[in-house]
């Protein structure tokens, strides 16, 4: 099964691909520097105590990402 | 290695990035990487500094150099700021590339992280971009080797035409190989051609047609495919730097603006996808062609074991708790093991100054001398190391010990809600543990956060948490005056626990006052972060050790002789000289007396805050000394003495209480004041830096005070 949401629907241990970077302005620039663009697989590895961030493993990386910048970024599950 | 002499005090405050060359041969080297990779640790072990190293990414903000020579060569290393791209976004960014690109390196070495080499590989494709003089150097191999990831290293050198060097710079392995290289590069001897990444095929079509026409009116001054890329991207600081050096107006000239303007044209045939996201797009793909299969992953148990440590260290029930459980914990082994050391110390040195001071009369030198000399400089001296010097040597490898394995970012990611909530950055959270250490180096590493509102707010608030030099005020207060002075296992648990409260009364405070802030003056919105989780690592916990105590302690030391001496004499000279009936001390603490009354202090203890803006580590001593030369009592001695003076001296629990608020909240030392006003740039900011704990502070101690004035009044 394969739908499009977006990254913050994205429980622990749940795998997707982004589709989309639809975020704007500097934190666009940082995703993409981290090597996050279209079809980067990402898997979702935990979320802080309090929800937010959640954390990725990004390319080998593991990098925490706040629930406002995760909702504009498309992935396929 | 922790922060050293370099990274806290004075030293904090850089300045700024000029290439000093010891000798005019010398070659320039710069080191660049992605931020926490190790950089600092290469630069430390070519150069034999001890530029601060630490497992979290961004903690090189101030540029540091050093000299290296081989035998070929003498080099001079610029460790340039950590940063995952050249593209220019951000401040770091900006320093990097135009270090690259305008102060002609003769070798560029791009440090890399084994363990995730793909993306490393981004920066040193753009690096090559702009200069073919590039090393590689794959750093943490080590732990790369411990995860089962094997890096085929010379078909990596192969596919990008350039040097590839692997190394643990950690155990110094792979340097001297990095440092052959280096040489064939800087010399001119290295024959191999650097590829260039490859971007998409409209993007590559527009750069072969304006290449020739760019490489033309550059002539060599600039790589010409590089130019022609920033020529469509049209940074105008850039071009404009670009044009002065070429002395051209390089966008004006028609050939030029003719070629551009075609080049765009071929660039809107295929879409409309934007040119950034194209480059960035074609320096990953490179990235995954090379990688694809040199790198080889073998378990994945190592990613397990990051996780589990992970799932304790930030899952929703137990991340707090252990956050406050490892604070609390690290304070106990600090109260705990510096109580000996402390005890004993005050004892020799206290049994020495009688001594002396004997000796030094017997030998003729005139009484005033001596008791200026001993009643004056040697006991404040004498205070500083035996009372605040073992905490401060106990408190610093431990913290560094976390720090090295990687947990602050984890306190980042834990807090970064609260941070949220108050408008501000989760990277505050690694300043404001920077900041137990030394505020100074708390504000520098400010730097990390890039929202300048969220900075600005980071700087303001960071002296809420205390730093090493307030630790063993707050330590001796809660030893004399709530817990006792036993030696008992319960003492030394509720010093720790109260210790905790009062730390996280502070954090209570940085989240307050920040939210304030947020609210007021620096109004805005949290901007978007990210923040990186480093893995785990093993701290080196002997070198931890050793290094930290040496540095820690000569520094402290340095420190006691160049603040606290001058202090100690002050105070002598102060309680020496009369004016009518009363000293001078008298009459300065008199004055301050009133209202240091109203915040539950007392003017002795108010003026010692006053003579301890130099360093709040003479504080305490500066005190003990105002008291003693009262008359009070006259011999100084064990803890037990120095409670019997306080109480002699109106002391009681609110007291000390109040003390220990006000040692929590008042201004910031002269040191982190400075050092705010250089990265504020602004008298304002440096003066509500000054302000805003102070007036905290009052208001705290005014109203405990009050607060238990009036519980007894009830009771």
């Amino acid at each position: 099964m394969s739908q499009n949401c977006s990254l913050n629907e994205l429980n622990p241990g749940e795998i997707a691909v982004v589709k989309e970077l639809k975020i704007r302005g500097s934190i666009r620039r940082r995703l993409l520097d981290i090597g996050l663009v279209k079809d980067t697989k990402v898997e979702c590895v935990g979320k802080s105590p309090a929800g937010d961030p959640a954390a990725f493993l990004i390319r080998g990386a593991v990098i925490a990402i706040r629930s406002e910048d995760m909702k504009d970024i498309v992935v396929r599950i | 290695m922790g922060l050293t002499s370099h990274s806290t005090g004075m030293k904090s405050v850089d300045s700024g990035l000029n290439v000093k060359k010891q000798n005019p041969k010398d070659k320039i080297v710069a080191i660049a990487g992605n931020p926490n990779v190790g950089k600092s640790t290469v630069f430390n072990n070519l150069t034999g500094m001890r530029q601060h190293t630490g497992n979290w990414p961004g903690k090189t903000v101030a540029n540091a150099q050093g000299y290296c020579k081989t035998e070929k060569n003498s080099y001079v290393m610029i460790d340039i700021p950590g940063t995952y791209s050249l593209m220019a976004h951000s401040a770091e960014e900006e320093v990097a590339r135009d270090f690259i690109c305008f102060e002609e390196p003769d070798a560029v070495i791009v440090v890399c992280d084994a363990c995730c080499l793909e993306r490393n590989l981004n920066l040193v494709l753009q690096t090559m971009e702009i200069t073919d003089r590039v090393v590689v150097c794959i750093n943490l191999m080590d732990e790369a080797g411990k995860k089962g990831i094997s890096i085929d290293v010379r078909a990596i050198s192969d596919k990008l035409g350039v040097p590839v060097v692997a190394a643990a710079a950690r155990s110094g392995e792979g340097l001297a190989e990095l440092m052959n290289a280096v040489d064939a590069v800087a010399d001119g001897r290295w024959d191999q051609k650097p590829v260039k990444p490859l971007y998409d095929s409209c993007l590559e079509e527009a750069l072969k047609n304006l290449k020739p026409v760019v490489d033309q009116k550059v002539s060599g001054r600039f790589p010409g495919r590089w130019s022609a890329l920033m020529l469509l991207e049209s940074d105008p600081f850039l071009l404009l730097e670009i044009e002065q050096r070429l002395g051209t107006e390089l966008r004006e000239d028609p050939d030029m603006k003719q070629a551009v303007k075609k080049a765009e044209q071929i660039l809107s045939e295929d879409g409309t996808e934007d040119l950034e996201d194209r480059i960035v797009s074609g320096l990953v793909k490179t990235a995954q062609d090379i990688c694809a299969d040199t790198v080889l992953f073998g378990t994945k148990d190592y990613i397990k074991r990051d996780r589990k440590l992970d799932d304790i260290l930030t899952s929703r029930k137990t991340g707090y708790p252990v956050m406050i459980g490892l604070l609390a914990m690290v304070l106990w082994v600090t109260i705990v093991g510096a109580n000996y050391p402390s005890e004993l110390l005050s004892k020799v040195l206290f049994w020495a100054e009688d001594r002396l001071a004997g000796l030094f009369l017997n030998a003729g030198l005139p009484a005033w001398l001596c008791s200026m000399l001993f009643s004056g400089v040697y006991r404040v001296l004498a205070w500083v190391v035996s009372v605040m010097l073992p905490p401060m040597a106990i408190f610093f490898p431990l913290f560094t010990l976390l720090e090295d394995a990687g947990y602050l970012p984890r306190v980042a990611y834990n807090l970064d809600r609260s941070f949220k909530r108050c408008c501000t950055c989760g990277k505050q959270a690694l300043t404001m543990c920077m900041g137990f250490g030394c505020n100074a180096a708390g504000i520098v590493g400010c730097r990390i956060i890039d929202s300048p509102r969220e900075r600005l707010i980071a700087i303001l608030t960071n002296s809420f948490v205390p730093c090493n030099g307030r630790f063993p005020t707050l330590i001796l207060m809660i030893t004399l005056f709530f817990v006792g002075t036993g030696d008992g296992l319960p003492a030394s648990i509720g010093s720790a626990v109260l210790l905790t409260l009062l730390i996280l009364l502070g954090v209570f405070m940085t989240l307050a006052v920040s939210r304030l802030l947020s609210k007021t003056v620096l109004k805005g919105m949290p901007a978007s972060f990210t923040l990186e989780l480093p893995p785990f690592r093993r701290p080196q916990i002997g070198k931890v050790i050793v290094r930290s105590i040496f540095d820690r302690t000569l520094f402290v030391l340095g420190r006691a002789a160049a603040v606290a001496a001058p202090a100690g004499l002050l105070i002598w000279i102060l309680a020496n000289i009369s004016i009518g009936e009363t000293t001078l001390l008298c009459g300065f603490t008199e004055l301050l007396d009133p209202f240091a009354r109203m915040i539950g202090l007392d003017g002795v203890i108010l003026a010692a805050f006053i003579l301890g803006f130099p360093a709040n580590e003479i504080v305490v001593p500066v005190m003990i000394m105002a008291y003693l030369s009262q008359g009070i009592i006259t011999e100084p001695g064990s803890v037990e003495t120095i409670r019997q003076l306080l109480i002699h001296n109106g002391w009681t629990q609110t007291t000390a209480l109040c003390m220990m608020l006000f040692s929590l909240m008042h201004w910031p030392c002269s040191t982190t004041l400075l050092t705010i006003k250089k990265e504020t740039g602004s008298l304002k900011w440096t003066f509500a830096a000054f302000l805003l704990p102070t007036a905290a502070g009052c208001l705290c101690c005014f109203f405990v005070k009050n607060m238990t004035q009036l519980v007894h009044y009830i009771l």
